[in-house]
């Protein structure tokens, strides 16, 4: 299960909106499973069907991240024309095995997250903190 | 001559879980010819047709090696070098 709090969901919906109608994506770093901090990532491909991180913006932030002891909690993307469930490129690129991969369609106003290990794709229910709760 | 290679997470099963190894080469591919004597079936996950693969990122210190020389890029003692997987999908 991916909990998250209502903040960071509404980060992310905030981005995908913004970037519609191509693809955006980013990271959001944590500890222990938790994720805390928002990371929105260039999508260098601008892409309606593709999304990849900038290389060298993935460099600072993943050197950033093992410098504060982080990991990479969270890896987003939107999907702008189809439902938020990952694509065969998708799972063929997944390659953090240990983040919760979230998928938000613009085009359903759908939030979804998944585990993708080893080909595999495993969907989990998302708890949304509220604020105050 | 010693370089420091960080390892990804999903490339550690071929390190024993080490987050960094070393290795010696010297250029990129060197290093990376050294590593597969190291860590048997690591190359192919870095290298395809004699090149870097497409989704996978190797940066000497704070370079991208791409906008380097790419596999024939240079390397000396003390360097480090990071593989990172590309985070991309459609």
């Amino acid at each position: 299960m991916l909990t998250i709090s209502r903040e960071l969901v509404d980060q992310i919906i905030a981005h995908a909106t913004a970037d519609h109608p191509d693809e955006a994506c980013g990271v959001i770093a944590g500890r222990a499973g938790v994720p805390e901090r928002f990371v929105p990532m260039e999508n260098a491909e601008r892409s309606p069907t593709f999304y990849r991180f900038d290389s060298m913006e993935q460099f600072r932030v993943w050197r950033d991240m093992d410098d504060n002891d982080e990991e990479p909690v969270v890896i987003y993307h939107s999907h702008t024309a189809t439902e938020a469930y990952p694509s065969r490129t998708d799972v063929s690129y997944a390659s953090e095995p240990g983040a919760h991969y979230v998928l938000y369609s613009t085009a359903l106003a759908q939030f979804r997250s998944f585990r993708i290990v080893d080909g595999v794709i495993e969907e989990e229910d998302v708890k949304i903190l509220e604020p105050g709760v | 001559m010693a370089i420091e290679v960080r390892i990804p997470t999903i490339l550690r099963t071929y390190t024993d879980g080490a987050k960094a190894v070393d290795a010696s080469g010297a250029t990129i591919e060197e290093l990376i010819g050294d590593l597969e004597a190291r860590h048997p079936g690591i190359k192919a996950r870095l290298v395809e047709n004699d090149k870097l693969r497409r989704f996978v990122n190797v940066y000497l210190n704070d370079e991208d090696v791409r906008f380097l020389g790419g596999l024939g890029t240079p390397v000396s003692d003390g360097d480090t070098v990071t593989v990172l997987p590309a985070v991309a999908g459609g």
